[in-house]
């Protein structure tokens, strides 16, 4: 199935804005001017674009430790994320989130939750509110492979299940928890088939195929509207940067990594866009400009805004 | 004279007029709305199935899971109450309490409210060292959630209500000794924590203690049950000639300090009482600040009456040993007073 050429152009546009958004931060960790550590998702944009995409305005995620690609994804400025990780108060937490909470409720997307698996459990209650409210929204869970083994999972997705909540729970399974291989964790080929275990359906597609995981999460969300409750959608992607900032990977094997490398999904998705004439060179030049432009400003307005003072640390621990 | 209500009334009454009050409020927890079931461990839900069938939610046994789930909900401006059979299962619940429900404020930069109320049963009370702890003091080391520990019926349904009204998690303790719970469920060696409850809605608000006895010579201090024993010693020092105030704090978080430093300042002398062990305990926090507060007024260094640093054991003589009683408080009044 092929989608219209804007939408298309917006999967790109969101990706690139991801991965150069990743590239940049990454560069200023390396030159140390940006505080504190960071855990980054390049190689993993189509999963988190291509479930955003699919979600209404008032559909809610949960994310994790690696929160910044669902964080574009789902639509939060990159200007207010780059305030955060620089530590500004005027940042999408006031700089009291930082990197591995950045979250903006009010644009869906609840502060991420940076204790593997701690966000499961957010998505299912977030669900039963929509259920209890007889509202038509959705939550999302957006999970690592690791997270599946936390007793906090099974908890939530049962939950889900009994309940029959409108929730959708992604797990990204980019191989590795943090430098340990998925085989070492668990006796399944597929991820998703956890989902028998607690009576709701499981699916497991290529998760750098951005309009694949767009049709699958819309028939999931679907789904999940008419009251048929959640489904486990498994997205495989791959992590082609370092779990942390200085990780240089030295536990993927070098072979797998240069696969995973050509399975890249912003390259292969623009290779599609002109292959198929979907879009010119020169279209992808410009929304590339656009991308650079903005993450320019977004660096230098957030270099530039007010360090917090000391004591805005006591405010808003009580509402 | 409008009868007495017992606290697991008391309670139930409150849960069923902030349910009617608030659509957004609910319950959730193991065995609270069966029909024919229980009403919870100690009968507080017992039949508000019947009234409110959607909103009385049974969990799996899965206290992580459904603390988180409460989060979530509370997160979207829904007012769960929480429930756990005993407060020693509130440790399997820790990383959504303390990493989220307690955080989450903060890690928002103050955009997002958590109003969530938990309630938990503590106490040592013949179960053993995992159905009788008092984990208060471990909580009070976590920013960002309100503890309450009402010692009666009435104060009991006045901090629940305040507690589904407050925009923050609100952790509230409860003694199994105290709850006056019926049938099955009712507890031997039961302390009467009754109360006459006023027919029109009321409040007890968070962070407000109670001076629940006057007197001039020693300032006895202690929640839920160790509120009981400290009476009960009170009214024996009386006999001796000493005159005990004693004061209940009602909450422990935000702890009403102006209350008992200006008791203090009077007596010149107190007493801590703690059901639980003594090392990091809520009384070594409250030592603490008084000395600071009140250096100039203290006759005698602050004096703990507190459990031995073990768990909750089982066999009577034992669990009596653990658990601070008047005796206790009695010999420390005479110890500060008579020197």
């Amino acid at each position: 199935m092929t989608h219209d050429k804007d939408r298309l152009l917006s999967f790109y546009h969101r990706m690139l804005m991801i991965r150069q958004f990743e590239e940049r931060v990454k560069m200023m960790f390396l030159e140390g001017i940006m505080p504190g550590t960071i855990h980054q998702c390049q190689g993993q944009e189509a999963s988190a674009v291509g479930v955003c995409f699919a979600l209404n305005e008032k559909d809610v995620i949960t994310s994790t430790h690696r929160p910044h690609g669902h964080a574009i994804a789902r639509g939060l400025s990159v200007e207010s994320l780059m305030h955060e990780l620089f530590g500004k108060s005027t940042g999408c937490c006031k700089a009291k989130g930082g990197s591995m909470h950045v979250g903006d409720l009010d644009q869906g997307m609840v502060p991420a939750i940076a204790i593997v698996a701690g966000n499961i459990p957010l998505a299912t209650g977030i669900a039963l509110s929509y259920k209890m409210r007889r509202e038509p929204h959705v939550a999302v869970s957006f999970m690592g492979d690791g997270a599946i083994n936390e007793g906090a999972f099974h908890e939530a997705v049962n939950m889900g299940a009994i309940w029959k909540l409108p929730v959708l729970y992604v797990i990204e399974n980019n191989r590795y928890a943090a430098s340990t291989s998925i085989e070492k964790m668990t006796a399944l080929d597929k991820l998703s088939d956890r989902a028998a275990g607690y009576g709701i359906p499981g699916v497991t597609i290529d998760g750098n195929d951005v309009e694949a995981v767009y049709e699958a999460t819309q028939a999931a969300l679907a789904g999940a509207r008419a009251g048929d409750g959640p489904t486990l959608l498994e997205l495989e992607t791959y992590r082609i940067t370092g779990h942390s900032r200085r990780d240089p990977c030295n536990y993927q094997p070098p072979e797998e990594r240069e696969l995973a490398v050509k399975r890249e999904p912003l390259g292969r998705f623009t290779g599609k866009l002109l292959e198929a004439g979907l879009a010119t060179q020169a279209e992808l030049d410009e929304i590339a400009a656009a991308v650079e432009t903005e993450i320019d400003a977004a660096v230098e307005s957030a270099k530039a805004a007010p360090e917090p003072l000391p004591e805005d640390a006591l405010e808003d621990v009580f509402a | 004279m409008p009868e007495k209500s017992s606290i697991a009334e008391a309670l139930r009454e409150g849960l069923r007029e902030e349910m009617s009050r608030d659509k957004d409020v609910f319950c959730l927890g193991e065995d609270i709305a069966v029909p024919g079931g229980f009403g919870g461990a100690f009968t507080v839900t017992l039949g508000l199935e019947e009234q409110f069938r959607e909103r009385m939610i049974d969990t799996p046994i899965a206290e992580n899971g459904f603390f988180g789930v409460a989060c979530g909900a509370a997160i979207m401006g829904m007012r769960p109450v929480a429930d756990v059979q005993y407060s020693d299962f509130l440790l399997l619940a820790m990383d959504q309490i303390i990493s989220n429900m307690a955080k989450m404020r903060y890690m928002s930069g103050g955009k997002i409210r958590v109003p969530v109320v938990m309630r938990a049963p503590v106490g040592a009370t013949g179960r053993g060292a995992q159905h009788a702890q008092n984990p208060e003091s471990l909580f009070m080391n976590v920013p960002g959630i309100k503890i309450v520990c009402p010692s009666t019926a009435y104060d009991a349904k006045g901090l629940l209500k305040a507690a589904i009204r407050d925009d923050n998690p609100v952790l509230m303790f409860e003694h199994k000794l105290l709850y006056g719970s019926k049938g099955a469920r009712a507890e031997s060696d039961a302390v009467d924590g009754s109360s006459e409850i006023p027919a029109e809605d009321y409040l007890v608000p968070i962070g407000s203690g109670i001076v629940r006895r006057q007197g001039t010579d020693v300032t006895i201090i202690g929640t839920l049950l160790m509120m009981h024993h400290a009476m009960t010693a009170a009214k024996r020092l009386a006999d001796a000639g000493i005159s005990a105030e004693v004061i209940d704090p009602r909450s422990l978080v935000p702890f009403d300090y102006e209350l008992l430093v200006a008791s203090v300042e009077k007596t010149g002398r107190l007493i801590i009482v703690q059901e639980g062990p003594r090392t990091g305990g809520f009384a070594a926090e409250i030592a603490a600040e008084v000395s600071e507060r009140a250096a100039d007024y203290l006759l005698a260094p602050v004096c703990r009456v507190a459990s031995p640093d073990i768990p909750p054991p089982f066999a009577p003589p034992m669990e009596n040993f653990y658990r601070p009683d008047p005796d206790n408080i009695v010999q420390a009044a005479r110890r500060l007073v008579e020197g």
